[in-house]
């Protein structure tokens, strides 16, 4: 901040000199001027500096873009987006955000600066724009939070996805049921084969009774015990047989 | 052949027919899933890998067959001919000898005790895997979310989902802590799924074990040909079979070899002369007995194939990883471009970048990455399923079905363990009579499963875990190896080897071979008797000790080594004397009584002496 006055300083006091020099060269003096205070605002290190990480390659794979200076402009327009949102900043720009120190791995710095350019914004409102927003300057640049890294500025972390009954207590009642469910049955079939096993000593004389009494009274006709044999053996057949003598 | 018992009619005590088996297909199965278990798959690649890898198998089977098949044979012949449980068979080989049978009742209880506590948390699991992304793969956030749990952050996902969201581990044996009622629910549906399987005897474990024993083998199968498929399984295969014969040298490998075919055939519980006690009397035990030993071993073999292919295929998945991690923070420091480096350029680029800026290059937080330390990492036990393979899962594609089918095994395994040992325990009370005949054989089966559910509770604590390791190291280790002895030598010397020569002839056809009664005799006695002077000597050298999870410990994830504590080491050698002393308890009865029928007869008028 004291550069940068000094440096407003300095440009005060050329202006005001008498002007020996060509305006055309008193032009670029004062754009290298204006960028060199814009290059002490945005420095590695600097006061509400932040450092920026994107992998893209690892996120993307085959369809990883190039980092040009439109994806720069993209970035630059995230943040100015981030911190309209912020109360009382809705007048951000997007050339109020500064980049440096662009590098091969894809990382850089940034600051952003307060509409007169001359100091950056607090560190704290930044944070809590870019935390607020990162879904969003996330999905801008198909990244996520391991990959669009923001160094000293933690992401939240995506709640838990708890689902209002756990599934394993889904799964477990549905196992219980069928097994207490396989259990009664076991023990209802076993009680009725055991009242079974009871009365078949006495159920056996019974049915024999039943089936005789049955067969006779079949059709009305009086039926002969024979027939049961289901005519397996027919006896005049077998009387004949007997009768003759075997050869 | 005066001396030998006439051969049973097919009654038992309860006046009905002793129940049997459909067909040989079902005790051939229910012996299978009794041996294979749990520790097939965690305890024997383990042991393969820390023994100098195929160097191992000579130990293995020098104990398989001079140790494992005689006294599994032992155990299928009087369960045949006897045709009684445990308790029954001892009872009539000697009536001082009953104590065995009595031990074997108890320990085979214990033992059941905590072996459905490990299949609860095998439930547990299985149904956490039945979602996407599974609950173990990443931590969860912290209260304001600007980072992970703390406890999660220092060890990993899959770590604080075993010890704090399942377990709920204390930090000590002596704090208690509240019952899990997760796992307390797990266990309930455990138990009441043993329950419901073995309600009826053999009669319903005989339908179920068709699944129980044969579903293993099918998701191994899977296991292997996809593991096999994996990338840097090879890797892992060639680091466990790889044979270092110099390790033969250490005392503590034969032991444990010894110790392992022990366990693994599931001998001293009483669960197979249950099992065969329910055949019918001539049948080739002899056969069954050695053919059942091989394709447990060869299970064993197998299932350790599968489970290295995975571990290699993780550790390389780490190893690799380690290196990205190293890459990436170089990267990040002198802002090359991305994926500038690669594996194999690591190393060169390290050096180089050592040499031209070695300060800023020691700052950074590099590891050391070697694959053999990777690999090295193996477990055995828990340690293995619920934290090495679950994280080795989690990288495969597809991981919640590979997970199902993982756990879905582990719990099929562990469930057809439970009805051997189950059997041994309702076997016995069924021959010698607890209730009376007109009680169901669903209610003695269900008050059982029910106590045995009661007092498994105090493993859903917060301390479970640490009482179920020293349940599992020091009351059930002893107590099996001494029951084996006594078994092996009272069947040999009390029974008689000639009178049990004689039963195997006449059940299969031949006389044993001199092999057979020479390790009856001799050798397996003398291994038994070994093993267990070099396993009290083993313990009695170092202080008994346990691993505690310790979240405030200085070196944590390290476990914290804490001493177990005088009332938990008294607790313990309660728990290892007690089905011991039936063996004396029950002999010392026996004496009194005898010697007072004694004493009365003599003092009595001789009215009918022959």
């Amino acid at each position: 901040m004291a550069k940068a006055d000094l440096s407003a300083a300095w440009i005060f006091f050329f202006l005001t000199l008498p002007c020996v020099f060509h305006p055309e060269r008193m032009l670029w003096l004062l754009f290298f001027l204006v960028t060199a205070i814009h290059a002490e605002l945005c420095q590695p290190g600097a006061a509400n500096a932040f450092k920026v990480r994107l992998s893209i390659r690892t996120a993307l794979g085959n369809k990883a873009y190039a980092w040009d200076t439109s994806e720069e402009y993209l970035f630059k327009a995230m943040v100015a987006f981030s911190m309209r949102k912020v109360p009382n900043r809705e007048a951000t720009e997007i050339s109020h955000v500064l980049l440096c120190n662009v590098t091969q791995r894809v990382s850089f710095w940034f600051v952003v600066t307060d509409p007169s350019k001359n100091h950056t914004l607090p560190a704290v409102e930044v944070q809590t724009a870019i935390r607020m927003n990162k879904n969003r300057i996330n999905g801008a640049f198909f990244l996520n939070d391991q990959t669009l890294e923001f160094l000293k500025i933690p992401s939240t972390l995506a709640p838990p996805m708890d689902p209002s009954v756990p599934i394993w207590i889904i799964i477990f009642g549905v196992i219980f049921c069928i097994v207490i469910v396989a259990i009664t049955l076991l023990i209802l079939s076993g009680i009725r084969q055991r009242r079974r096993k009871n009365k078949e000593p006495s159920e056996v004389d019974d049915a024999e009774d039943k089936c005789e009494n049955m067969n006779t009274i079949e059709n009305g006709i009086p039926c002969d015990p024979l027939d049961m044999k289901g005519g397996h053996i027919n006896d005049a057949f077998m009387t004949e047989d007997e009768r003759l003598t075997p050869l | 052949m005066a001396h030998a018992p006439e051969p049973d009619p097919a009654t038992s005590d309860l006046g009905e027919e002793r129940p049997k088996w459909d067909n040989k297909a079902q005790y051939f199965l229910s012996c299978i899933g009794f041996a294979v278990g749990l520790g097939n798959i965690w305890r024997f690649p383990y042991l393969c890998q820390t023994y100098g890898g195929g160097a191992f198998l000579i130990p293995y089977l020098i104990a398989l067959v001079f140790e494992g098949i005689p006294i599994f044979h032992v155990e299928l012949a009087i369960g045949q001919r006897l045709r009684k449980g445990s308790v029954g068979v001892w009872t009539a080989i000697s009536p001082y000898l009953s104590g065995v049978g009595l031990g074997c009742v108890t320990l085979s209880l214990l033992i059941s005790l905590y072996y459905n506590a490990i299949v609860a948390w095998v439930l547990w699991y299985l149904l956490n895997s039945f979602q996407h992304p599974l609950p173990w793969s990443s931590c969860p956030p912290d209260l304001n979310r600007t980072g992970f749990v703390e406890e999660c952050q220092g060890s990993s996902a899959v770590s604080y989902f075993w010890y704090r969201q399942t377990l709920n581990i204390a930090a000590d044996i002596n704090d208690s802590g509240s019952i899990q009622w997760r796992l307390l629910l797990c266990l309930a549906a455990s138990w009441a799924v043993v329950y419901m399987c073995i309600i009826r005897g053999i009669e319903t474990t005989g339908k179920v074990i068709y699944f129980t024993a044969l579903f293993p083998y099918l998701v191994l199968t899977i296991f292997v040909i996809r593991g096999l498929t994996l990338p840097g399984a090879t890797k892992g295969l060639i680091y466990l079979f790889t044979p270092k014969m110099h390790i033969l040298q250490s005392p503590q490998v034969w032991l444990d070899a010894a110790t392992q075919i022990f366990f693994s055939l599931s001998l001293a519980f009483g669960g197979h002369i249950a099992f065969a006690s329910y055949n019918s009397p001539r049948n080739d035990c002899q056969k069954d007995a050695v053919v059942i030993a091989l394709v447990n071993s060869m299970t064993s073999l197998y299932a350790s194939i599968a489970v290295f292919s995975v571990l290699g295929f993780k550790a390389t998945n780490d190893h690799e990883h380690c290196l990205d991690r190293n890459i990436l923070s170089l990267i990040n420091e002198f802002d090359f471009p991305e994926q500038s480096i690669s594996r194999d350029d690591y190393l060169a680029v390290l050096m180089h970048l050592n040499a031209t800026w070695p300060k800023r290059v020691a700052q950074l937080p590099l590891k050391v990455c070697r694959l053999e330390d990777f690999l090295d990492k193996s477990a055995s036990g828990p340690g293995l399923a619920f934290i090495v393979f679950t994280e080795a899962v989690l990288h495969m594609p597809g991981a919640p079905a590979w997970a199902v089918l993982f756990f879905g095994m582990l719990f099929t395994l562990g469930l057809s363990t439970m009805f051997g040992s189950m059997e041994a325990v309702i076997t016995p009370m069924l021959d010698v009579g607890v209730l009376p005949r007109w009680v169901p054989k669903e209610a003695l089966t269900g008050l059982v499963c029910l106590a045995c559910f009661l007092f498994a509770t105090c493993f859903t604590l917060q301390s479970g875990n640490y009482w179920l390791e020293i349940f599992d190291n020091v009351a059930a280790s002893l107590n099996l190896l001494i029951l084996a002895f006594l078994e092996v030598v009272g069947v040999a010397y009390v029974y008689g080897m000639k009178r049990f020569c004689d039963d195997i002839a006449w059940m299969t056809g031949r006389r044993p071979s001199p092999y057979w009664r020479l390790t009856w005799r001799v050798v397996s006695p003398l291994l038994l008797l070994t093993i267990f002077v070099a396993y009290i000597t083993l313990l009695s050298q170092k202080p008994l000790s346990y691993r505690a999870w310790n979240p405030k410990y200085e070196l944590f994830p390290a476990r914290q080594e804490k001493l177990y504590p005088g009332w938990v080491l008294a607790a313990c050698v309660l728990l290892s004397l007690l089905p011991l002393l039936w063996v004396p308890g029950v002999a010392l009865a026996q004496l009194l009584t005898r010697r007072r029928m004694w004493r009365d007869r003599d003092a009595r008028p001789d009215t009918n002496t022959s």
